[in-house]
């Protein structure tokens, strides 16, 4: 193929082509950094929160007025849930993982350090939590239930005991065992008794300012007796919705004198807690795809103009013996020129714009792929766009050029 | 004339209808996405307050030192309960309110009904002056209950419908965790986006159904139900006393100071307070205070999400594409005319009449293509709305101001893209369009 005439009939069309490559390179810019952004968040979302989510629901209770027997109020509940029919296990707490409430707390290596090793968070459990959550204990061993201590609202927390996950048992000591290794909330040692493999936080979402250390969590071995505090009851497979209600009603017939809030499966808690990001990939998708077809159109537009406009050219090149291809090729060419420019000026803006997100939201570099993938579909869509007009140019007949236009 | 050249303009796009049908769907779409984005961005970063967002002031006061301070340096978001009762007690704003969230277990007087959650504001009358806070029934208690740590209540509209059924429920009373609170106001609608006076614990979202007096709060210990910061090598000393007198931070404070004299004794004031601390021993450190009124508050507090920002520029970076994409288009339409815009002039049509027209062309494009990106716009919202947090999105509504961006947008970018091809338009020279034919 000749690149001389197409480059002197394009320098009769400057704008057109420079148009259409425009649309392109910003085009290309967007697809890389949307896609970027959209696999990040679909990377977050894929993440397990190592418990077994299926068969999970949770509850919050409320008692009205702080009752005086709260221990036993608690006690008499959980017996309760564990002794219906369906319920593997629960236990209550002071906050759930995924569910976007909790208390984060930093831990040390040493007493009274200024600055913590690790952000973590904070989970008050039992000798059930373990089952209750499906969690999958890796090393050393469950609470046992002399170890489970009481704490009210304000009260200072210092467990003699405690269970991590393995990410905070590895970046508290790495390359070795945190078994029986003692860590420090503040002044006093508490026992690495235990390491489950896999616990997130309760902040999981990508814009949550918790999200670096969202698997690191720790349990402690306390009943919680606020006058609100979270349950957790997992169920065998399939009795989700039959359990979530008789647990209800189990509850209020032990006692009326509470509130049953936010009932809600896991599943329901999962999707709250990704609901931005995955609404901000679905959004990024659509305007995506709506980009392509704009663009899309814009060069079957353009380039249907430039084939009627060249009618008669063409039919005199197919009277001068110009086969069918050669034509249809011409466009194609054309096509494939504007597209390369347009990719290249794309790449360049495409590592601009991310330069730009990087410094104003805390958004991490563009890898190559995500680009050049981009790049390598802007022609395409090119070449698929120009094939209906430049078939259209190449059924022109030879006989229009000796007709009088 | 310009019904004439509208009408022109109609018959010239009814002639290659696939060509006006692109360009006003590709003006349409950018619209419709820029302006879905640009309607959510536009409510989160809304301004509740704006007659007094700059007289309402948050204090912030540095009562953790350089080793707890947060990356940046600034001083923690909220107070402890020792500085905000200092602030409260020195009283150097004309209007000032400490507050924080809590809730109750609401015991309704039909046995047959079951308590429910509601979820409280503790604080001092001034807030309601402060926020502007309208009343449906009733008002504000006052000072003196605000001293007497009184068991009065202000419930908002959503609470009087559920309980009294909207009637006038000033002067009766609803059982709250065991303890009866009697009603002196109720709140007409009043939702503030974002919720400004405290968007630390709950940036958007609906406000509090009850509000009472801080210091009754604080006396019946009740609990916190928000955000608790504390120093990490400082524990607190056990129980409610203990809490109270704890450097943890988890008060929201704010200050009316009608005017920029105001502002300048009340940071003096605040700095002052943080010297006097330093001095005393509680704090070994330079005194550090900031004083942000409303506006710059949400701004610091990055009330709108990074989503959103990286939608709005994703959502105008499309619209420039489509825009793009209709100066292509536009260029075609109008070359291909060249010939008849020839004999127009030939015929003694002037520059400024073939300018006039293709404008009018471009405008008409402009504004089919407007009311094609309104449409999609309300689609875009619900789509919205369906797919991010209810938060952000469920107050986001059409108003008149955001339909006349859309078409005045619309209107100005189809002119703004029409200009280039409307000037190679008028280059045409007749005789040698005449001559070509």
């Amino acid at each position: 193929m000749h690149i001389r005439p197409i480059l002197s009939a394009m320098r009769r069309n400057k704008v057109g082509a420079f148009l259409i490559s425009l649309q392109m390179a910003v085009t290309l810019a967007i697809l890389g950094n949307a896609g970027f952004i959209i696999e990040q968040r679909l990377n977050l979302m894929s993440r397990p929160s190592g418990i077994d989510e299926a068969n999970i629901f949770i509850m919050t209770n409320q008692w009205v007025g702080q009752p005086q027997d709260s221990k036993a109020l608690l006690e008499s509940d959980l017996a309760a849930l564990r002794g219906l029919p369906g319920v593997v296990d629960a236990y209550a707490s002071n906050s759930v993982p995924m569910d976007g409430n909790g208390w984060s707390n930093g831990v040390s290596l040493t007493p009274n350090q200024k600055h913590s090793n690790a952000h973590t968070a904070l989970y008050f459990g039992d000798e059930h939590t373990l089952n209750a959550l499906g969690l999958k204990l890796i090393a050393g061993r469950n609470f046992s239930a002399d170890e489970v201590g009481e704490l009210r609202d304000n009260d200072p927390v210092s467990p003699s005991v405690i269970i991590v996950t393995r990410a905070l048992a590895e970046k508290l000591f790495p390359n070795q065992s945190a078994l029986g290794k003692a860590v420090y909330g503040e002044d006093k040692p508490a026992t690495i008794i235990g390491i489950v493999d896999r616990m997130q936080t309760p902040w999981v979402s990508g814009s949550s300012w918790a999200s670096p250390f969202v698997e690191n969590s720790m349990l402690w071995p306390y009943h919680y007796l606020s006058s609100g505090y979270p349950m957790v009851v997992r169920v065998q497979p399939g009795q989700l919705d039959a359990v979530m209600k008789a647990a209800q009603d189990k509850l209020y017939e032990v006692s009326r004198a509470r509130v049953l809030n936010s009932v809600k499966s896991f599943s329901e808690v999962r999707a709250k807690a990704y609901r931005d990001d995955r609404g901000l990939a679905i959004i990024l998708g659509v305007v995506c795809t709506a980009l392509l077809a704009v663009t899309a159109f814009g060069i079957v537009g353009l380039t249907s103009f430039w084939v009627t406009q060249r009618r008669r050219q063409i039919g005199v090149r197919r009277a001068l013996g110009a086969t069918r291809r050669a034509i249809l090729a011409y466009f194609q060419t054309e096509n494939v020129m504007i597209a390369t420019v347009g990719a290249v000026a794309g790449v360049a803006l495409a590592l601009g714009l991310n330069l730009w997100m990087v410094t104003s939201f805390e958004m991490e570099r563009i890898g190559a792929a995500y680009v050049l993938i981009p790049a390598v579909a802007v022609v395409l869509l090119g070449q698929f766009a120009v094939l209906w007009p430049a078939l259209r140019a190449a059924s022109i007949p030879p006989a229009l050029a000796t007709r009088a236009a | 004339m310009f019904r004439y050249y509208v009408w022109l303009a109609l018959r010239s796009l009814r002639r290659n209808p696939a060509l006006t049908g692109l360009m006003i769907l590709a003006i349409g779409l950018g619209i419709g996405a820029s302006m879905t984005m640009l309607t959510i961005f536009r409510a989160m970063s809304g301004d509740p307050i704006p007659l007094k967002s700059s007289q309402l002031f948050v204090p912030q006061i540095d009562n953790i030192g350089p080793d707890h301070a947060k990356k940046d340096g600034e001083p923690p978001d909220m107070l402890s309960y020792t500085d905000a009762r200092a602030l409260m007690q020195a009283h150097a704003a004309p209007r000032q309110a400490a507050m924080y969230p809590t809730g109750f277990a609401l015991t309704p007087t039909d046995p047959q009904l079951r308590p429910f959650k509601v979820e409280a504001r503790a604080t001092y009358a001034d807030f309601f002056s402060m926020f502007d806070v309208p009343f449906k029934y009733g008002g504000p208690w006052g000072a003196n209950e605000d001293q007497a740590r009184s068991d009065v209540i202000v419930i908002d509209s959503k609470l009087d419908d559920k309980l009294f059924g909207g009637a006038n429920s000033v002067g009766k009373t609803i059982n709250l965790d065991n303890h009866d609170y009697r009603i002196v106001g109720v709140l007409d609608q009043w939702t503030p986006q974002p919720r400004v006076y405290d968007v630390v614990n709950d940036k958007f979202g609906e406000i509090e159904s009850v509000f009472l007096p801080f210091s009754r709060a604080i006396d019946q210990q009740m609990p916190l139900w928000g955000n608790n910061e504390c120093a990490f090598d400082k524990a607190p000393d056990p129980g409610w006393e203990g809490h109270l007198a704890s450097e943890c931070v988890w008060i929201q404070f704010w200050a009316q100071l009608p005017d920029a004299g105001a502002e300048q004794r009340y940071k003096a004031f605040l700095d002052n307070y943080a010297a006097e601390q330093h001095r005393n021993g509680r704090f070994h450190w330079a005194p550090v205070t900031r004083l942000r009124n409303a506006r710059q508050w949400l701004q610091y507090q990055h009330v709108v999400s990074d989503e959103s920002r990286i939608l709005v520029v994703v959502s105008f970076s499309f619209l420039f594409v489509c825009l793009v994409n209709a100066v292509g288009l536009m260029l075609a339409k109008f070359m291909s005319r060249a010939a008849e815009t020839g004999i127009r002039r030939a015929l003694g049509a002037n520059r400024r009449a073939v300018f006039a027209q293709c404008l009018v062309e471009t405008g008409v494009i402009g504004f089919a293509g407007g009311l094609l990106g309104l449409a999609l716009t309300a689609a875009g919202l619900l789509g919205a709305r369906a797919v991010l947090s209810k938060d952000a999105t469920h107050l986001t509504h059409l108003d008149f101001t955001d339909v006349a961006i859309a078409v005045a947008l619309a209107v100005i970018a189809a002119i703004l893209a029409g200009l280039y091809p409307t000037w190679r338009a008028i280059q045409v020279q007749p005789a040698w369009q005449l001559k070509a034919n």
